[in-house]
């Protein structure tokens, strides 16, 4: 894991210093809440409903022991014993106190963690791969050139005020786990054909209202001119992209409007400017942020047979864990999707047993995932069971990764102010009516996604069944959405047809899970068989 | 718009300040004897380069603060080797300050004024950078691998 140097704490500490003197110039009445507003969102702190939510970030979803157990920590001593892990690999505390962010800000500081740049129209956190390192399938690790880019983007002086947020996914395998072509920059690290490696630059995808997939902008960027490139990518966005209306503002309408292939030619022509400006870190800085991303000490010679004469653990067993690079070790995966409960959350024990499980079974490393699940990267197939066993007595031993059950939701309108309608309720109902374990199993990977507004937090055009809450005439209301993937086959759902009531849309939900398994043919997925026989039987059969 | 010379302006330089009047990205390119100019943020700052050597002072225009074009229009007159007057005029507020100076101005002339050693104290917020931009700092990077 990357570990600080004096120059990134001092960076960080700096923050603490500059947002506690404005936060105290606010409740001095010295600043406006307008001026105010933008300080505190660049330091993760939005004014939702109820109270402050504070958007702590993990860069690209990978912590310590250490750092996991103080986020445990931070929800009990300032918020009600409760985290909320996101969509954007961070977490959230929903019920915060303005007067004491700088002191959460401070603690955060003293594990090499923040709040920086979490929300406000700059350059958010970066994500990547939540099986970064442990993939077999990836050419390298992505997490340095996240790294890379995290502090270069760091208080970026030109990019803080663009005309809208911007998001940059890192990945390094052609099995996208990261939705990364929905990024307004999605940097997939490949392979030419001399065998250098180098990033192909997906500029301009995003979810929200006007959901795009990104196209290629750079077929190979070179590794010694990564920041380069994205400055440049981001100086065209910054001059360019339209400020005249914020459902406009994303810089996939200014690609999709002005055209790629125009785009990319400005990008080119910056490009080129901007490379006799010496603003590259050279190679060696790669390379010394590589060198804290070494394999663990794997142990060699291990087994890769585990006992699974305990049923329920040979369940979580099959959907829990992932194949790993290394033999004798697997990837596991703690869902925080119970059966009623909501998507993401855990409570301060749980994050701090699960900090002590990182510790002691997967080489001091977690991943958080898109899907707001935990990871434990690196665990010796040995220790599976006693490991499960834990989880299990905890409440974190779901088995349901990837299935109906491991359901993306937003915070939804009982939290958030941009909300529409609420998200957590259906996400519930929608969890207990597939309960059944077996029956879930029987449906197999199946996607579903819950967004309660159109910004799409809930990335519901992504999931192969979709729920987006809007409001009609006063009253909730739900459309669904089939077809929509995240993965190397990326797609986006298209809306079945008129909106449903909370009941409502869990019987559609449930109509076509029906018509899946009456239609679909040997090994086909839920999506495949969508992508097969089209939207008509299901909407006669939700409709009908 | 604020007299550079009433003492309300914030200036770094230790020239004399212009006096001309700035004029439009427009009319800049007619009026040969023009020596200041001001951007607005739809203007293209690069328009200015064939005539940096008759300038002077460049005011840009911030009507929000939310508008971030103008810290690109800044950085792009500095590195094609604009020396002259760099000033942020406009909804220019005490907490962007240093970011602004990063990226080349050298002279800030806020709607609501802003105490001189506030403002100091503000352009000094970050002790390290991590990006190398025009103002000169060695970056963290740099600093690392001297």
């Amino acid at each position: 894991m990357y570990q600080y140097d004096t120059y990134d704490q001092q960076m960080v500490d700096a923050r603490v210093a500059e947002f506690r003197d404005q936060v105290a110039r606010r409740l001095a009445g010295d600043i406006t809440e307008d001026q105010f507003k933008p300080l505190r969102l660049k330091n993760g702190l939005y004014l939702q409903l109820h109270a402050y939510m504070l958007r702590v970030a993990i860069p690209y979803g990978t912590l310590s022991g250490k750092q996991m157990r103080l986020l445990g920590d931070i929800a009990d001593k300032y918020d009600r014993g409760y985290g909320h892990f996101t969509t954007r690999q961070n977490i959230q505390y929903n019920w915060i106190k303005l007067d004491e962010t700088p002191d959460i800000l401070a603690d955060l500081a003293t594990v090499e963690m923040h709040a920086i740049q979490t929300s406000g129209n700059c350059i958010r956190n970066i994500s990547s791969d939540q099986y970064a390192g442990a993939a077999a399938d990836e050419i390298v690790d992505p997490r340095p050139y996240a790294e890379l880019l995290r502090q270069w983007s760091t208080f970026h002086p030109e990019f803080d005020y663009l005309p809208r947020k911007f998001k940059i996914a890192v990945i390094a395998s052609d099995t996208d786990r990261a939705a990364m072509r929905l990024h307004d920059i999605g940097i997939q690290l490949v392979k030419n054909a001399a065998g250098e490696l180098g990033a192909k630059f997906y500029v301009g995808g995003g979810m929200g209202r006007t959901p795009m997939i990104a196209p290629v902008i750079g077929e190979f960027v070179p590794l010694d001119h990564l920041v380069t490139y994205t400055e440049a990518c981001l100086r065209v966005y910054n001059q360019h992209g339209r400020r005249d209306n914020k459902y406009k503002a994303r810089i996939k309408i200014l690609v999709h409007e002005i055209g790629a292939d125009a785009y990319r030619a400005q990008v080119e022509a910056e490009f080129a400017h901007m490379l006799t400006l010496g603003l590259e870190p050279p190679l060696a800085e790669l390379e010394r942020i590589k060198g804290f991303f070494p394999d663990p000490a794997f142990e060699t010679g291990l087994s890769d047979t585990v006992d699974r004469s305990d049923l329920d653990f040979a369940l979580w067993l099959d959907q829990n864990t992932i194949a790993h690079k290394q033999p004798g070790y697997a990837v596991a995966v703690i869902s925080l999707k119970p059966v009623g409960g909501i998507p993401g959350d855990a409570s301060a024990d749980q994050i701090r047993l699960m900090a002590d499980l990182g510790e002691h079974y997967s080489f001091d490393e977690l991943r958080v995932t898109h899907a707001q699940n935990i990871v434990l990267p690196h665990v010796r197939k040995a220790d599976l069971y006693t490991l499960w066993q834990q989880l299990d007595a905890a409440g974190l031993a779901t088995a349901n990764l990837d299935l109906v059950g491991d359901i993306i939701a937003c915070p939804g309108l009982d939290y958030c102010s941009l909300a529409n309608a609420r998200s957590i309720p259906v996400a519930q109902k929608i969890s207990e009516r597939f309960a059944d374990t077996g029956r879930q199993r029987e449906l197999g990977e199946l996607k579903l996604k819950i967004s309660g507004c159109i910004n799409a937090c809930g990335h519901h055009h992504a999931g192969h069944i979709g729920i987006l809450g809007v409001d009609k005439r006063g009253l909730e209301n739900y459309q669904l959405l089939l077809g929509g993937s995240e993965g190397a086959d990326t797609s986006l759902g298209k809306i079945t047809g008129p909106g449903f009531d909370e009941d409502g849309i869990v019987d559609a939900v449930e109509k076509a899970t029906d018509v899946y398994l009456a239609k679909r043919t040997d090994g086909e997925r839920f999506l495949d068989t969508y992508r097969r026989i089209g939207m008509e039987p299901f909407k006669e059969a939700i409709y009908g | 718009m604020v007299d550079p010379q009433s003492g309300t302006s914030l200036r770094f330089r230790d020239d004399e300040p212009v006096s001309d009047p700035a004029v439009t990205v427009d009319s800049f390119a007619e009026q040969t004897n023009a020596a200041a100019v001001r951007i607005e943020p739809g203007d293209d700052a690069r328009a200015l380069l064939p005539h940096l050597a008759r300038l002077a002072l460049v005011e840009v225009n911030f009507p929000t603060y939310g508008d971030g074009r103008g810290y690109s229009s800044a950085r792009i007159l500095r590195e094609a080797g604009y020396a002259g007057e760099l000033r942020a005029v406009g909804d220019v507020l005490l907490d962007q300050l240093s970011h602004m100076h990063r990226c080349g101005f050298d002279s800030f002339a806020p709607q609501v004024p802003i105490d001189r050693a506030a403002a100091e104290k503000a352009i000094l917020t970050w002790p390290q950078v991590y990006q190398k931009t025009v103002d000169g700092r060695a970056p963290i990077w740099a600093l690392r691998h001297g």
